[in-house]
């Protein structure tokens, strides 16, 4: 299915990197799938969190890279959020290799550092919080950026206005990444330790949720990555996103029907149904979790303004 | 391909292994810092008294004034002083970040710590003849990330995340030509630094964007039966017997359950980091400076471990044994060597 020819205004729907550690057949029926039949214009693919996943990941990246790109979807190589040795590093300087082929999403300086120069995407795990710095990184070659999750809907105003040379993207969906660490809590849960971890992270597709001792929904794990336990979700914010000039809306894969939910965010932003409807649409698809919109707010991350007011 | 990153300073390569191992301390306040660099503190770190700084706590920090004030003293006595402006701008309001580093090089500060890209390129355009060194908060665990902010900003010196292990840290320093310092006592996040906004999430309030984790403002302690139980922004955090202190709810030091596991210290136990053992292998490594945390604690605190650390240092130049003599004063009177230990993650 030939997605539309874009005129300027129209807003891309992305797909964010698979933050999740699936298995290999899951993962290529997953982007297959994306392929052909979600209205998404750009996919980033490539293992962010844990570099020992990545091997897997390997076995079906090429495929799904060559089925996307057949069916018109621009691709993005994304790459590793922390990057500890020099094993990690080796990763990025060869996926840097593919600069002059494909764009490569920069989730750490070390990548920036390689793709300087060249035409180059900024994701959401690398901190650009103002004007200044978003500027810097437009010099350096950056074309697309996607912003930090925990930036109020100010901020985005200010810097999708300020933005001439780079697309601003918008992490509108899914369980958001807080924070990322050394230590593997997948591992520690199953009280292993993450050289010999037997790829625990595997069981929780959408990622284990950790509770307070009261029971209070806390926050969830993912390997080396603590995530949002709500999944963030901001269809009632299209609108206003795209009068600050935002380009893109980010969906992070999650392991719901993504076809559909892809096709909730592509009607809202073209305006085909309305807040309550998509809100409505998505409440019916997503299970894993309660739906939060507090960062874009600036209040509490966690709350979510639709169910307060 | 490797960038070139041929013209980054080589004075620093140079002298970086042959220096002695610098301490670097923490003074939240002025009276604090004359502790400190009594206490035989090489260099003591502060914050000016505003949301531009990682320890941005009610009655904390300093003036443009006292800082400067405070540098006099400092530098009489034979220490340096940094200032760490080490918080990440509003979009729109970067002036107050821009006046306090001018207002840091006014004060005639030997560094300034520094995390946001926007920031680095500020003062160096702006300052030119300025040190600048890389906060903790910009995450930098890595030679390309590091020689990045070498080769852009001219950044003579990093603050490693909490990341790396010795031997790790041992190999970054064959690759770069900036000089490292290493977290070596007190609180330690789990998470890599400048890379967490776990506590905007639970409280609306983040180190990048406030200067706080895990406020006190939102910190409350309510006895349920016969358990004390600490909570953050309504959030239990942990809850304690009689017997046991109840300490501070820093969020991911608290203990949580899975949906198949009984609450556990999921991410860390209140523990605190200390690497005074370790000083000679950290040595080794080409590390060159060791920074204590806490700029929020007490004269008494800082004056302890400070001596601690001096006498440690001195002793091992000296060919002499290492004390550890700072269980006491650890969070949970428990200390870690944290990441630096590949075990721990």
């Amino acid at each position: 299915m030939a997605i539309e020819q874009n005129n300027n205004k129209r807003t891309d729907i992305t797909l964010g990197p698979l933050l999740f550690h699936w298995d290999e057949d899951k993962a290529r029926d997953f982007y297959y799938k994306i392929a052909d039949e979600a209205p998404v214009d750009k996919v980033y693919i490539g293992e962010v969190v844990c570099s020992k996943r990545a091997p897997f990941h390997a076995k079906y990246i090429p495929d799904a890279i060559e089925r996307l790109q057949s069916a018109g979807k621009e691709v993005i190589l994304s790459t590793l959020q922390l990057v500890m040795n020099n094993r990690e590093l080796n990763e990025i300087r060869d996926t840097a290799g593919f600069a002059d082929d494909m764009m490569i999403e920069a989730n750490d300086l070390s990548a920036v550092n390689l793709l300087a120069g060249k035409p180059h995407s900024i994701g959401t795990f690398v901190n650009i919080y103002n004007i200044g710095t978003l500027k810097v990184f437009e010099q350096m070659g950056a074309k697309n950026i996607c912003l930090p999750g925990e930036l109020p809907a100010s901020s985005i105003r200010t810097l999708a206005g300020a933005a001439n040379d780079s697309n601003i993207e918008v992490y509108v969906f899914g369980r958001l990444p807080l924070a990322i660490s050394a230590r593997c809590y997948h591992a520690r849960a199953h009280n292993l330790q993450k050289d010999n971890c037997q790829y625990v992270c595997g069981l929780d597709s959408d990622g284990m949720n950790v509770n307070t001792i009261s029971g209070q929904p806390f926050l969830a794990a993912n390997g080396l990555q603590t995530m949002s336990q709500t999944c963030c979700e901001l269809s009632g914010e299209i609108d206003e996103l795209q009068s600050f000039g935002v380009s893109g809306l980010r969906l992070s894969p999650h392991d719901v029907d993504m076809v559909k939910v892809s096709s909730i965010y592509r009607d809202i932003a073209d305006s085909k149904i309305d807040k309550t409807e998509a809100r409505t649409k998505l409440e019916e698809e997503v299970d894993f979790a309660e739906f939060s919109n507090g960062f874009y707010h600036g209040i509490v991350g966690k709350d979510d303004v639709n169910s307060v007011a | 391909m490797i960038n070139d990153n041929k013209k980054a300073d080589d004075k620093t390569s140079d002298n970086k292994t042959k220096e002695r191992l610098e301490i670097v301390c923490p003074a939240g306040t002025p009276a604090a810092l004359e502790v400190a660099v009594n206490s035989g503190a090489d260099a003591v770190y502060t914050g000016f008294r505003n949301e531009t700084n990682a320890r941005n706590f009610p009655g904390l920090n300093f003036s443009p004034k006292e800082l400067a004030t405070s540098v006099e003293f400092a530098h009489a006595n034979g220490s340096k002083v940094f200032v760490a402006i080490n918080t990440f701008p509003k979009a729109d309001n970067q002036e107050l970040w821009h006046q306090s580093i001018d207002d840091a090089v006014a004060a005639n500060v030997d560094a300034i710590i520094l995390a946001d890209i926007g920031l680095l390129d500020y003062a160096s355009n702006k300052h030119p003849d300025a040190r600048l060194h890389l906060s903790v908060q910009a995450s930098a665990s890595n030679a390309e990330a590091i020689n990045f902010f070498n080769k852009t900003f001219g950044v003579k010196r990093v603050v490693l995340p909490r990341v790396l292990t010795i031997p790790e840290i041992k190999k970054l320093n064959s690759e770069i030509d900036v000089e490292t310092e290493i977290f070596a006592f007190g609180g330690l996040c789990v998470m890599a630094e400048g890379r967490c906004s776990l506590s905007s999430y639970i409280t609306g309030e983040s180190p990048n964007m406030n200067g706080v984790c895990s406020p006190a403002s939102h910190v409350r302690y309510e006895k349920e039966g016969s358990k004390m139980v600490s909570k953050l922004n309504d959030f239990t955090i942990n809850e304690f017997e009689k017997f046991e202190t109840a300490g501070y709810p820093t969020l991911c030091k608290g203990r949580f359950s899975t949906d198949e596991n009984d609450p556990t210290y999921l991410f860390e136990e209140p523990t605190s980091l200390n690497v005074i053992e370790m000083i000679p292998e950290l040595v080794d490594a080409g590390v060159l400076a060791l920074k204590i945390e806490g700029r929020q604690r007490s004269k008494a605190y800082v004056k302890e471990v400070v001596q601690n650390f001096r006498s440690a240092v001195d002793s091992f130049y000296d060919g002499n044994d290492i004390i550890n003599d700072l269980g006491n004063l650890a969070e949970g009177q428990r200390g870690t060597s944290g990441a630096y230990v590949k075990k721990w993650q």
